[in-house]
């Protein structure tokens, strides 16, 4: 598996579109910091960025690499290599290419910023690792897709629908229920829901780090009390990382099954 | 020897491969024909565990292949349709392959043999198709495994690439080693195959030699015999 992650990985360093994306967020990080003058501001900025398009870029990725190496992946099927080992390599080269861009685009302006003499260090810490989950859950949920769908087209339709359902609709949804269902306590559906999509957590989590919860009323005040404990962060992050390895099982039990 | 005991494959209502049965023994020419879409190419590549059975068993020297992945380090494959990745050079192709599946190779002497040096450094997506083609062949033959499966290897080859080609194929076959060929070229199979597998819809209607098959059919020579099979199966 190694090895083919080697050649994903050098194969997508080397490739514009991973130029492209470390480049916009060196852009960003900069153009935040020095309009802003104020890190925290730019945290939460870059916060409501990151939350849609990592997931994006990370699909698309994901979904583009697969059809793009198709060839290369029969190539290597008659190889002496394990099946899942080629797609779990692919899948980890362009995961960790990925989070690459995003941890030297925003570290480098930060660090030259002063986030190593401020206090708010923990706060992009947060931001850089949430942003890493929501990249490798993203780029396994659209290799999985990939993998399904043998037509280009399909694949990459299903693969943008789950990345709109996540990262819009969902939350419409979740706000009419809300608003519907008013006059019920709805603490812990709120809370499972927020659970139940990456992109919701990721959020939440970012927000209550940065003390702006205050912002979301009542609510916030519980999920304050919630996320706060021990108990909170360490489910939330794990229910993180099974968002990150359930699709990986599935990338894994696909490619056992499938013709090429 | 690779044994098929009841192999059955569909792709959703179109049955590829109706129970097939076969043995291919060890050392020698087999070729496996028949007309496009009867099933060769899924033949072959469910012995190298790209295509997966519903039912049946696929077995290598006595082993059961499926689910299995290091009984491929034997075996050399020469892809139908060489689709390589566009933007990598030649060279890098090579070395790539090489490293992943680390054996003794002669990459050296099937780059001359195949006159690819000058490509060496070009990418893969500017090459002609028989270019191409040749490059494939010189992955396929690289590691010197006693099993070689070709999947048309004469498309888009000049004359003077196909009698390496066949001179190659020979003098593997002189070392002992099994040679599994699917071709549309009759005299290239004529000339060649040792035995024939001919398959058609999805089951195989005769394995045997070519006098054989023509002593069967009562036909003098190798096409007409072979059209005669299909006649015989068509009306």
């Amino acid at each position: 598996m190694y090895k083919i992650l080697k050649y994903s990985f050098y194969d997508l360093i080397r490739s514009r579109w991973s130029f492209i994306y470390l480049l916009f967020y060196l852009l960003l990080g900069i153009v935040l910091l020095f309009l802003n003058s104020n890190l925290s501001n730019a945290i939460v900025t870059l916060l409501n960025v990151i939350t849609v398009l990592i997931p994006l870029i990370g699909t698309i990725f994901g979904v583009m690499y697969y059809y793009d190496s198709k060839e290369f992946t029969e190539l290597l099927l008659a190889q002496p290599i394990k099946r899942s080992n080629i797609f779990l390599g692919q899948y980890f080269g362009v995961a960790i290419s990925l989070s690459i861009s995003l941890i030297v685009g925003l570290g480098v302006p930060f660090i030259y910023y002063g986030l190593f003499i401020s206090d708010k260090i923990f706060e992009f810490l947060t931001l850089i690792i949430v942003g890493t989950f929501l990249t490798f859950i993203f780029t396994a949920i659209s290799f999985f897709i990939a993998i399904s769908f043998e037509n280009k087209i399909k694949g990459f339709g299903v693969a943008i629908l789950v990345w709109l359902l996540l990262a819009v609709i969902y939350d419409g949804v979740f706000l009419i229920f809300l608003v519907y269902f008013e006059q019920y306590p709805l603490d812990m559906f709120s809370l499972g829901a927020i659970m139940s999509n990456p992109i919701d957590l990721a959020r939440t989590l970012m927000l209550l780090k940065l003390d702006i919860s205050a912002l979301l009323g009542y609510t916030g005040a519980v999920f304050k009390k919630f996320f706060g404990t021990n108990f909170g962060v360490i489910l939330s992050y794990s229910v993180l990382i099974a968002w990150t390895i359930i699709p990986i099982i599935g990338i894994v039990c696909k490619s056992n099954k499938k013709d090429f | 020897m690779i044994t098929f005991h009841d192999v059955k494959k569909d792709f959703g209502k179109l049955e590829v491969l109706k129970k097939i049965n076969l043995k291919i023994n060890q050392g020698g020419i087999f070729a496996i024909l028949g007309p496009n879409g009867s099933g060769k190419t899924t033949l072959i590549k469910s012995i190298l565990g790209m295509v997966i059975p519903q039912s049946g068993a696929i077995k290598i020297h006595d082993q059961n292949i499926l689910k299995q992945w290091k009984y491929r380090q034997k075996i050399d494959y020469l892809p139908q349709i060489a689709n390589f990745p566009a933007n990598l050079k030649v060279i890098e192709l090579i070395n790539m392959i090489k490293d992943i599946r680390c054996g003794n190779c002669r990459e050296q002497e099937l780059i001359q043999l195949f006159r690819i040096s000058p490509f060496l450094d070009k990418k893969l997506g500017h090459l002609s198709g028989g270019t191409k083609q040749r490059v494939n062949l010189v992955l396929a033959f690289m590691f010197d495994s006693p099993l070689i499966i070709l999947d048309e290897p004469t498309s888009g080859l000049d004359p003077v690439a196909l009698i390496t080609l066949k001179e190659l194929i020979i003098k593997e076959k002189k070392a002992g080693k099994t040679i599994i060929i699917t071709s549309h070229i009759m005299s290239f199979v004529e000339e060649l195959s040792d035995e024939i597998v001919f398959i058609l819809d999805g089951n195989i209607h005769f394995q045997g030699t070519i006098s054989d098959l023509k002593e069967q059919t009562k036909e003098d020579y190798f096409e007409y015999a072979i059209a005669s099979i299909l006649k015989e199966n068509y009306v």
